[in-house]
């Protein structure tokens, strides 16, 4: 080791001599700057693809908003959405929307949350080893299967429970109970990550002051976990918003003005999938209609996964 | 104070400690049914599929067995079986099929089927579920002698071999989904050409050189957490707007020669595709990556390594098990997504197998979309058997994942 300079030998950086400077200095490695280099563009290929969204949507949502048919007022209030006699009232397609997003949630609010309770403060290792796959599996299986399922098998039972003629073959119900079904295991997961993070010594604090199990859960770590759980409830909401298929398949194609969800209606998802489907020329009313329906999705659901990871970033502030 | 939601079971102060523990087992059984009833509706939903993948059918045909020949067409030889089906067809069909295999070539039964396919013409005109036929068995018997008095019903198996090998066809009996398989299979290997590299390369970049401090890696790091939650069908705008239409002329294959396409192919699918499943790739190799103990990177700089030569001999060999297995998963992910492939233009009917990069294409959840709308019953079968495929294609990619998974436990 006799060629390098030890600290107490070189003092202060300006008296060193020339070689040993050179040697101090961090050696250049032009291969080793070209993959650096690689790998940070392939971590801008995320950016460029966000900047590509807002951009193709931004640009030809302004083109559909200078055609002389559309006003911005009447694209956002109006009740009617018929492009071929020029009336472009997107209230039909986000109404369908909704209502199949509140059904969803109906069903997968209530029984995500109670299945992540039990999971998270009842079951015992080894049952909770059990079930957690098996509702791990409703998440894997693809929307398209949950679509065939919501037609084929949903819609019949509920056309003879309710008649025939009050059920439509395709309607609304069905694919927002369906999707329900989808989304539960998403609420249930994350939910019960939130109640599992959730401090022991709270527990124990309840159990000493005599709370029951039941009341230690519902009062106790319910409530310590509810950032957590209202963060799941946010990106269900928002996967069932962005939701295609299974509303293309069993909610109806046509917009409709409706509030009974017995009737078919077309949701902005189902709407897009029908219009790209078929033939479609560029630069027509109906193409860059899917892009102004396209934003209008992609604000609203970015807006909501954003407010669902704000929160999550909070309620992890707290306890780790 | 009282928590928000004191409401949802009462105030316990006045009630006796019976009824409070009466009450936490009602509860307790409310939170198992709602569990149960999950599992549950994946029983039904599975059942479901299964029951219309056989049953019963009504078959109608264009010409009667009967009207052939006397004997039963199964007794008859192969010399007479190619003498009824040059009687019956084209002389150019005639011609056509002997070119495609010649007939002293092919199999009895093979030209047993090719009279049915060409001659009988068989279609199915009811069809009746599994289920239906075991347990309600008279009901069938009885709608099917009254609405097909002279017709034949009998059971048929949808899933089959030969389901899987035959072309697309607009006769449910004669369907296969062979042009889907192959492009699924198309569509996931350019997904993942583009997805894991850049996958990987991205994960590297954040987890071993990207300093947090730095606003830009800060940016790309919400970026991909943001892109995650982009519903698919965006990513199907998206890929219709830059891939299909501005670069329609690289990916429609005109730079290599390739005339009369347009940019609905394989290769804006893959793409497309692959920006979709980009930032669950990250996130997966970023974990895999994350999990590789700092004491192997630490001695590796001790001996002299640079980084990337750290990174490539020690980082990624110990990450490799992880970053397969995310990359299984996200293949898995891939294969059943259907929107974005709408959007991009998927053909709906294709006969030919796809060939290239640059051919149109069909895929697995296309072929079930389309099955699944029409309103024949007999779609909803083979949808249901295509569907089954997918769910057997996927649950074998998981238990790779899993087994892969565990042998990562066992080395570490």
């Amino acid at each position: 080791m006799a060629e390098y300079a030890t600290t107490s030998q070189i003092g202060s950086k300006d008296q060193l001599e020339p070689n040993i400077r050179q040697q101090l200095t961090r050696k250049k490695r032009p291969g080793e700057m070209m993959i650096q280099v690689f790998l940070l563009l392939a971590g801008a290929v995320s950016i460029l693809t966000t900047v590509g969204i807002v951009f193709e949507l931004g640009k030809e949502s302004l083109l559909f908003f200078q055609t002389p048919e559309v006003r911005l007022w009447d694209f956002l209030t109006g009740t009617r959405w018929s492009p071929t006699i020029g009336s472009f009232g997107v209230l039909p397609l986000v109404n369908a929307t909704l209502m199949t997003t509140i059904f969803a949630m109906v069903v997968a609010i209530p029984l995500g949350l109670a299945s992540a309770i039990y999971l998270s403060e009842y079951a015992s290792i080894r049952v909770r080893k059990i079930l957690k796959p098996l509702l791990e599996i409703l998440a894997g299986i693809p929307t398209v299967v949950y679509g065939y399922f919501a037609l084929t098998f949903v819609t019949p039972i509920l056309r003879s429970i309710l008649g025939s003629d009050t059920v439509q073959i395709y309607n609304t119900l069905s694919a927002g109970l369906v999707m329900g079904i989808m989304i539960l295991p998403l609420i249930s997961s994350m939910s019960e990550d939130a109640l599992s993070a959730v401090p022991r010594s709270l527990r124990e604090a309840a159990y000493g002051l005599g709370a029951t199990r039941l009341e230690t859960s519902i009062k106790v770590v319910l409530p310590a976990a509810l950032s957590g759980i209202i963060a799941a409830v946010l990106l269900g909401i928002s996967r069932a918003i962005g939701e295609t298929m299974i509303v293309a398949i069993a909610a109806g194609s046509g917009p409709a003005f409706t509030f009974n969800p017995l009737k078919s209606a077309e949701t902005m998802t189902g709407y897009i999938a029908r219009i790209s489907g078929g033939d479609l020329s560029y630069d027509s009313a109906d193409y860059n209609s899917i892009f102004a329906i396209g934003l209008l999705l992609f604000v609203i659901t970015l807006g909501l996964n954003f407010l669902s990871r704000k929160l999550v970033v909070r309620f992890r502030e707290v306890y780790e | 104070m009282k928590p928000f939601n004191s409401w949802m079971i009462g105030n316990g102060n006045q009630e006796s400690l019976a009824g409070r523990h009466r009450k936490g087992k009602a509860w307790r059984n409310l939170f198992v049914s709602s569990l149960v009833i999950g599992v549950l509706s994946l029983v039904v939903l599975l059942f479901s599929i299964v029951d219309q993948t056989m049953g019963w059918i009504v078959v109608e045909y264009k010409n009667q067995p009967s009207e052939l020949s006397l004997q039963p067409l199964e007794a008859l030889n192969q010399d007479e079986l190619v003498g009824i089906l040059q009687d019956n067809v084209t002389a150019r069909r005639f011609k056509a099929l002997n070119q495609a295999i010649p007939f002293t070539d092919r199999s009895t039964e093979d030209i047993l089927d090719l009279i049915t396919e060409e001659v009988l013409q068989p279609s199915v005109v009811m069809s009746y579920r599994l289920s239906m036929g075991i347990f309600n068995r008279e009901e069938m018997l009885a709608d099917a002698a009254e609405r097909y008095p002279d017709a034949e019903l009998k059971f048929h198996l949808w899933i089959k071999p030969e389901f899987l090998n035959r072309p697309m066809s607009s006769n449910p009996l004669f369907a296969g989904i062979r042009p889907a398989l192959l492009g699924s299979l198309f569509l996931i290997l350019i997904t993942i050409g583009f997805a894991f590299p850049i996958g990987i390369g991205a994960a590297i970049y954040l987890e071993e050189y990207a300093d947090q401090r730095v606003w830009f890696n800060r940016v790309i790091q919400a970026n991909i957490e943001n892109l995650a939650g982009v519903p698919s069908i965006v990513y199907g705008i998206l890929g219709l707007a830059i891939f299909v239409r501005a670069l329609g002329g690289i990916t429609s294959g005109s730079f290599v020669g390739i005339e009369g396409g347009n940019g609905r192919t394989i290769l804006s699918a893959g793409l497309t595709m692959g920006l979709l499943v980009l930032p669950v790739m990250i996130v997966n190799a970023r974990e895999a990556i994350r999990a590789v103990p700092q004491s192997l990177r630490l001695a590796s700089y001790g001996l002299g390594a640079t980084r990337w030569q750290t990174i490539w001999h020690h980082v990624l060999p110990s990450a490799i098990s992880g970053i397969l297995t995310g990359t299984i998963l996200t293949i898995s992910r891939a294969i059943g997504e259907t929107a974005p492939l709408i959007v991009v233009g998927a053909a709906t009917y294709l006969t030919s197998d796809p060939t290239g990069p640059f051919s149109k294409f069909t895929a697995l959840p296309i072929l079930i979309y389309n099955w699944t709308t029409r309103p024949q019953e007999a779609f909803r079968n083979i949808a249901a058997t295509a569907i089954l495929v997918l769910l057997i294609v996927l649950l074998t990619l998981n238990a790779a994942a899993i087994l892969l998974r565990n042998r990562l436990q066992n080395r570490i």
